[in-house]
């Protein structure tokens, strides 16, 4: 049977929607530890936001959170944090559905 | 005389590269790591440290280093080896070309994998069709085994007096990188054995202190002509040499692949289908399940890329009635696949017959079952006097 | 020929699993062909083994679409909507997980076996690497490879303290797997 190929990228060269491709994949099932803030050392100065390398950090309006779909537990937030308010904690020790 | 049984264990195809050139004894060996052939680097490192290879590893910051160290060893008269992947091969282009120019007989073992220009970490040929200009010998094999004993026979070939030139061994990355099969693994005594008749000639000329040499300085008007068609009849000379030393390695360890190309039921085969690497392998299973059902349909695997094996392809293929090719790259510039439009300047010679271009198998994508039996499905039709399809981009169309 | 497929992420040893399921079988006397495809290549990412077995070479170089026995290391990716498509018929499921088959995944599948192999990896090796502990439960639910084999091999890969463990956790995959039979 031939089928023919649609396509998937709007352009003739190599250029991509990056809209369309930034925060897309299934990635936050790859994490083995997530981020767990200290609200009280937090001062919201957002370089957790600025360093994370799939910029999911959700703005709460006086800290932030990483945004759990797409975190992949690299832990640069946590190491960038100025305050050492983030922490990083193995996923076992949150309740996860299989 | 024969060798004796080597030793069986399951290794990876990087793994079975390393262990050919640890049999082989370099005398000088550079291995950068890059997806997917790094084992190979860390398994010649791992031999080095434990004493099992005792070769001068020369660590080096990137490909284009990795090559010129070797070649550079190779004209001061050592075995080298080294290995790389698709962006380290052409990182180390220019050294590439120097090697070949100097007639320097380095073995490169290369896992295929796309070339630069789209972020590519997969598998595919278009490193060995890139670097097809660059005078380099290039075979093609597999699997594991084949690998292996691709090397050993490489260094054969590469070093012999009548050739003089580097060689290439290239196997499907990701698809045989990564293979784990049970491999023979001979014993270095026989391996010594196989590429004794090396010392037997006369010694190559070799950069030496206090011996007045240059290499590759006369590349001016007619000398510069001369040297390119020494090169050229040199090539043309390792065609049938493939095939000796393929027939002396079957003598000697029982195994044997056919030389420059090895044809799979094809005597009496009415259409033939010709491709390269791992998927010779799944095209044989393929070949047999349509023999089976009452098609007759054979398969050629081409081994021997650089130089092209004109005689034996016209050998193997005048007669038949229509032939299908399976390329894992594409040919810039032209409608077809790169061994299609090679094959193709060889139809005066084995008749006019329909020869349909195939593509696919690009960026990991798999040659699965159904797309091959689909390519003798259409071959035969076409054999059959049907209308077809010139090229087809399988999994695009 | 048999053709198994594991499913895994990045650091769980579904790689290793294969090459090691791949040296049993050749110690046994069978051909077999064994390689991974990744996607993205680092730890947490899915990641499929690919294993043949035959009593003759094996020439076929493909990826498996029609698995006589799935292997799943992570339960998290049973929700792959692809994961039991192309099952042949007859064929065998292992999964870790700390809960019990609640029902039948896929008519093609004839055994089951599920072990909670995290939860034995972390007992007796101390680190959540299920593979070994699988390799047993895939032995005892499928009979296609002695415990003694896997055992034999692992050998090859570890040794010392982490193949002492390694060794106990794929015996207690063998004992404590539950074979179901549909």
């Amino acid at each position: 049977m031939v089928i023919k190929h649609k396509n998937i990228f709007e352009t003739e060269n190599a250029w991509s929607n990056a809209d369309k491709l930034l925060l897309c994949l299934d990635t936050g099932s790859w994490r083995t530890e997530r981020p767990v803030l200290d609200q009280a050392k937090c001062n919201y100065c957002g370089l957790c936001a600025l360093y994370c390398p799939p910029q999911c950090m959700l703005d709460k309006g006086d800290h932030f959170e990483s945004n759990l779909a797409y975190c992949k537990g690299c832990g640069i937030c946590a190491h960038e944090c100025p305050r050492g308010a983030l922490t990083m904690v193995p996923e076992r020790e949150f309740d996860n559905e299989g | 005389m024969k060798a004796k049984k080597g030793t069986v264990r399951v290794i990876t195809g990087n793994a079975a590269a390393a262990h050919a050139a640890m049999l082989c004894r370099p005398d000088v060996a550079t291995s950068y790591p890059i997806t997917p052939m790094s084992e190979v680097a860390e398994q010649l490192s791992t031999f080095h440290a434990e004493g099992v290879m005792d070769t001068e590893m020369v660590e080096v910051e990137g490909e284009n280093s990795a090559m010129n160290v070797v070649a550079a060893a190779s004209m001061a008269g050592g075995r080298t080896f080294t290995a790389t992947s698709s962006w380290g091969l052409v990182f180390m282009y220019d050294a590439l070309l120097h090697a070949a120019g100097f007639r320097a007989p380095v073995v490169m073992a290369i896992a295929n994998r796309e070339t630069p220009g789209i972020l590519a970490v997969s598998s595919g040929q278009q490193d060995i069709i890139a670097t097809r200009d660059s005078g380099w010998i290039q075979i093609i094999v597999e699997n594991d085994q084949e690998i292996l004993d691709g090397i050993i026979m490489a260094f054969r070939l590469a070093e012999d007096y009548d050739i003089q030139l580097p060689v290439m061994v290239n196997y499907d990355g990701y698809y045989l990188s990564y293979l784990a099969e049970a491999v023979e693994i001979p014993r270095i005594e026989d391996v010594d054995q196989f590429l004794a008749p090396l010392k037997l000639q006369p010694p190559r000329l070799k950069l030496q202190p206090g011996v007045p040499l240059g290499c590759g300085t006369h590349g001016m008007d007619i000398g510069f002509m001369e040297l390119r068609y020494k090169h050229c009849q040199a090539l043309q000379r390792a065609k049938k040499k493939v095939d000796e030393i393929d027939t002396e390695f079957k003598e000697y360890f029982g195994r044997g692949y056919g030389g420059q190309i090895e044809e799979y039921r094809t005597e009496d085969a009415e259409i033939i289908i010709l491709t390269s690497g791992s998927t010779a392998g799944t095209t044989r299973a393929v070949v047999d399940t349509k023999r089976a059902a009452g098609v007759k349909v054979g398969l050629v695997k081409l081994r021997l890329f650089r130089p092209f094996p004109v005689e034996r392809l016209i050998k193997a293929l005048k007669g038949k009635k229509a032939i299908g090719v399976i390329d894992r790259s594409i040919a810039y510039g032209w409608k077809g696949g790169p061994i299609y439009t090679e094959l193709r300047t060889l139809l005066p010679e084995i008749g006019l017959v329909p020869m349909l271009s195939y593509i696919d198998g690009l960026a990991s994508l798999d040659i699965t079952v159904p797309h091959i039996e689909r390519v003798v499905d259409e071959v035969n039709a076409a054999a059959q006097g049907k209308p077809y399809q010139e090229v087809t981009w399988i999994p695009l169309e | 020929m048999k053709e198994i497929r594991i499913h895994g992420r990045g650091g769980q040893g579904a790689v290793m699993a294969a090459r090691m399921m791949a040296s049993a079988f050749v110690a046994e006397g069978k051909y077999v062909a064994s390689f991974p495809m990744y996607g993205f290549e680092r730890r947490g990412a899915p990641v499929v083994a690919f294993t043949r077995i035959d009593d003759k070479p094996i020439r076929e170089k493909t990826q498996i679409y029609n698995p006589d026995c799935l292997i799943v290391i992570d339960p998290g990716l049973l929700t792959l909507p692809t994961l039991f498509t192309g099952l042949r018929p007859e064929s065998v499921f292992i999964l870790n997980s700390p809960k019990k088959l609640s029902k039948r995944p896929n008519d093609n599948l004839k055994i089951g076996g599920v072990v909670n192999a995290t939860g034995i990896a972390v007992q007796e090796i101390g680190r959540d690497i299920p593979n070994t502990c699988l390799l047993g439960a895939f032995a005892a639910a499928t009979g296609w490879l002695e415990l003694k084999s896997i055992l034999a091999c692992l050998k090859d890969y570890l040794s010392g303290d982490i193949l002492q463990r390694n060794l106990k956790s794929a015996e207690r995959g063998y004992k404590e797997v539950e074979v179901i039979k549909w």
